[in-house]
């Protein structure tokens, strides 16, 4: 499905993305564990194709295609997706057009489908905008739902849970098992240890490096051991990428 | 078929063409009034409102009072327009809305042909004690850029009253825009301005529009959104000066440009009392990146994303 090899990324003088290389297959929940600055929504922007993301170095192969120099708008419509941590607010565009944006099926009947399966109740959102009269975690649902209308074979999810009410967390949950369940796969980008918890597998991302791959509970671990008592301050040394 | 039909029945189809829906002429429960070039060519009224039309050569002086107490239940259409490709149309308008009465007016000004045709409106109105005054003004242009619209207006509000206007060109060549509306807001008013353009080819924009908080916990709002391309030029003047107690107010300008397009916006906030506050936001410059790039995400071309957020922004 998805392979990334040796991925560079520099803002200015700072490497943001520092030789990440990892495979995703299909149908597989890859979590990214990190904490704040690591450089996990940089890799989302860089997987996605972003303007000023663009790879220094390394290659981005999708389903054996190149597609490091493909612009975001051709990455969505070979399949990509991505929910954003913070989503845009547009004056003018009704959540339920929003929600279909990405779907080749219309009708608004199915865009209140998919508000229900992210537990907003539809007839609350007929009639308004994805504007800034939504609130943050609102917001955020609508932008899932709007990733879960567009069925995407591989959704970059940027801190999906965050600032969604305690109770439409198993939604978030649910939605990520959906996209599995057809053969998609997820990128499940999170600083929450409980939520990477889903995953298949999963990478710990310090300091731009994706340093160490294996099972949700061996990151989880290394995670509570090392990362929680020095936030993105401790540069991961050669002992600890092994 | 009579000169006079044969206007009012091409007034009629313009502003259908302008998604105007031309039943509302024909049903006795809506008010409504045509007006092309100098004549009143069709008019309907309904209890409690009166309207005066008096023709002049250039145009025509509009008397409109809603008696007190009074409340207009349906919109009051009002359809101006010029149906040649040259011509000159003055309206003076002048209104007064009763103690505790309502009206909510929907103006169509309709300009398909012009080449050189000038709109100038001039307005002069009283909102009384509690009185509600909407006005919605929305202009269907041609494709040839040659009209050129100033309405200028001076607005009174006294206590509790409350004001709307929403100013809409977004359909034809704007040709030249020159907006300049001054509200004085009694106490416990409420103002809501929004006006909204799309320039493109050589049109210019200019917007002023300036609310005075002159009472005690009065309200305003100035909101514009603008959008230029090609060689269109706009700029945007809001002014929002509070001088009563308690009083608040809020100016929310975007301006859109795209390539040759250039926007200026020039928002003005005064303070007058300890207790007032007013606050300003203002974005102008290109399409915002992350709304372009959430859309792009979703699969569409940059050129459709640009062109949903402008037709959303202008909606």
């Amino acid at each position: 499905m998805l392979k990334i090899e040796g991925l560079n990324l520099k803002i200015g003088e700072k490497l943001i993305i520092n030789n990440i290389s990892f495979e995703v297959s299909d149908g597989e929940i890859f979590g990214i564990l990190g904490t704040n600055g690591a450089g996990k929504s940089s890799l989302s922007y860089a997987l996605m194709g972003s303007a000023g993301y663009k790879p220094d170095a390394g290659k981005i192969i999708f389903n054996g295609m190149d597609i490091t120099q493909k612009s975001m708008d051709e990455r969505a419509r070979l399949g990509i997706t991505l929910a954003w941590q913070e989503p845009a607010r547009f004056e003018g565009l009704s959540i339920l057009d929003y929600v279909l944006l990405g779907s080749a099926q219309k009708g608004h009947t199915l865009a209140e489908a998919y508000l229900e399966q992210m537990r907003l109740v539809p007839s609350e959102y007929r009639s308004r905008q994805a504007d800034k009269t939504l609130s943050g975690g609102e917001r955020k649902k609508v932008e899932l739902a709007s990733v879960l209308a567009m069925k995407p074979k591989l959704a970059i999810l940027d801190e999906p849970d965050s600032g969604v009410d305690m109770l439409s967390q198993e939604a978030v949950i649910h939605l990520i098992r959906e996209i599995k369940g057809y053969g998609g796969s997820v990128i499940l980008i999170t600083h929450d240890e409980e939520v990477v918890k889903i995953s298949d597998r999963a990478a710990l991302m310090c300091s731009g490096l994706a340093f160490k791959i294996g099972s949700p509970a061996e990151i989880i671990d290394y995670y509570k051991e090392h990362c929680k008592p020095c936030p993105t301050k401790h540069y991961p040394s050669q002992e600890d990428r092994r | 078929m009579s000169d006079f039909t044969r206007d009012y029945q091409m007034m009629l189809e313009a502003y259908q063409k302008a998604d105007g829906n031309p039943a509302v002429f024909s049903d006795s429960k809506i008010a409504h009034l045509v007006i092309h070039k100098n004549q009143v060519i069709g008019s309907h009224l309904v209890p409690g409102l009166e309207v005066l039309p008096r023709e002049t050569p250039e145009g025509i002086d509009l008397s409109i009072k809603v008696l007190p107490k009074t409340k207009i239940e349906y919109p009051v259409h009002l359809c101006f327009g010029v149906l040649p490709k040259e011509g000159l149309q003055v309206i003076n308008l002048e209104a007064e809305i009763g103690e505790e009465s309502q009206i909510i007016l929907l103006a169509h000004c309709i300009f398909p042909n012009a080449i050189k045709v000038r709109h100038l409106m001039q307005a002069k109105i009283l909102v009384k004690k509690k009185g509600y005054y909407s006005y919605n003004e929305v202009h269907f242009h041609g494709e040839d850029g040659g009209v050129e619209v100033v309405p200028k207006a001076k607005i009174t509000l006294e206590e509790g009253a409350l004001l709307e206007t929403n100013f809409q060109l977004t359909k034809g060549r704007v040709g030249t825009l020159d907006i300049d509306y001054e509200v004085e807001a009694g106490k416990n008013s409420v103002v809501e301005m929004t006006a909204k353009a799309y320039g493109y080819g050589n049109d210019k924009i200019r917007i002023k529009e300036k609310c005075i908080l002159r009472g005690e916990a009065s309200r305003g709002i100035i909101k514009s959104r603008v959008a230029v391309k090609e060689e269109a030029e706009s700029e945007v003047v809001s002014e929002l000066s509070a001088y009563g107690p308690h009083s608040r107010g809020h100016v929310d300008c975007v301006e859109i440009i795209q390539e040759k397009g250039k926007a200026r916006a020039v928002p003005i906030v005064e303070v007058f009392h300890e207790s007032a506050k007013v606050t300003h936001e203002a974005a102008i410059g290109s399409v915002d990146k992350t709304q372009l790039e959430t859309l792009m995400s979703r699969g569409l071309k940059q050129s459709e994303a640009i062109d949903l957020i402008i037709k959303g922004m202008l909606r």
